[in-house]
């Protein structure tokens, strides 16, 4: 049966890598009982690794003393996920494009480009240390509101 | 087929390497480094250039981490004047190919014989 009410979780995790793994159990079974198809779970899946990844990485800069806090909700619509790491912050806007030039051959940098191809709403806040993605099952269609033309 | 480390295996198909990633997920920084590990002695003790072809048939799920290192393999292996073919990526692997246009980069085919055949 599928849930009405939104399932609020917030978890904070020792700053390594492997602390995703549990998180991603957690939120791929709610998927799961939302019955998401298997594209919304591996969009999902790939996400939350890169931006749980950057906040130990990038954010956290590998510090074991360090918290990553991670909120998220999954309802019959979407899935909403805030990742929150103790670093300083950075410039998403920054960020080079690594799909052109030299960046293309670079081992890094394409994480940030993953999250915003795969999820709906990618935002950070003004610190930079704290990123807030949405992806929605079924994607609004806003061409029908603006347009009116029925497809 | 002789099993290197738990998360690869290799074979010989004409003058072709195969590696296989033997695991359905390769996410977590200390895999992608063991499997760098496992990798770059393989196209080190080539004699000449390698022709090496990674087999991601197992592979449902990857991470950013892996390009990375398939860009850090795909130099190591030009370096050393050899070839190399990816093959067997499943439909959205090859999405996270085509959304970073390393498509572009790498030569893709649809199996082991498709990529042995262009390397003979």
């Amino acid at each position: 049966m599928v849930p009405k009410a939104p399932t609020i979780c917030s978890i904070v995790v020792e700053s390594k890598p492997s602390a995703v793994v549990e998180i991603c159990k957690q939120i791929m079974a709610k998927l799961e009982a939302n019955r998401f198809g298997k594209d919304d779970i591996f969009a999902v899946h790939l996400t939350l690794e890169e931006a749980f990844l950057n906040a130990v990485k990038h954010g956290n800069k590998m510090d074991p003393t360090k918290k990553v806090a991670v909120e998220y909700s999954v309802d019959s619509e979407k899935v909403e996920i805030a990742i929150t790491d103790e670093g300083s912050g950075f410039e998403p806007d920054a960020i080079a494009d690594p799909r052109f030039g030299e960046k293309l051959f670079e081992p890094g940098g394409r994480g940030l480009l993953l999250m915003n191809s795969y999820m709906d709403v990618v935002e950070y806040n003004q610190r930079g240390n704290r990123v807030r993605m949405v992806r929605y099952r079924e994607k609004p269609d806003f061409t029908k509101s603006r347009s009116g033309m029925k497809t | 087929m002789a099993a290197i480390k738990p998360m690869i295996s290799v074979e010989y198909v004409g003058n072709a390497t195969v590696v296989r990633f033997t695991d359905e997920k390769i996410l977590e920084e200390k895999d992608i480094k063991i499997l760098q590990d496992s990798i770059m002695p393989i196209i080190e003790s080539a004699s000449g250039g390698i022709n090496l072809i990674l087999d991601f048939g197992n592979v449902q799920y990857l991470s950013s981490a892996v390009l990375g290192l398939l860009i850090r393999v795909s130099k190591r292996i030009y370096e050393n004047d050899g070839r190399l073919r990816l093959c067997s990526i499943n439909p959205k692997i090859y999405e996270i190919f085509k959304i970073t246009r390393l498509t572009k980069t790498f030569d893709i085919y649809k199996d082991i014989e498709s990529a042995a055949e262009d390397l003979s």
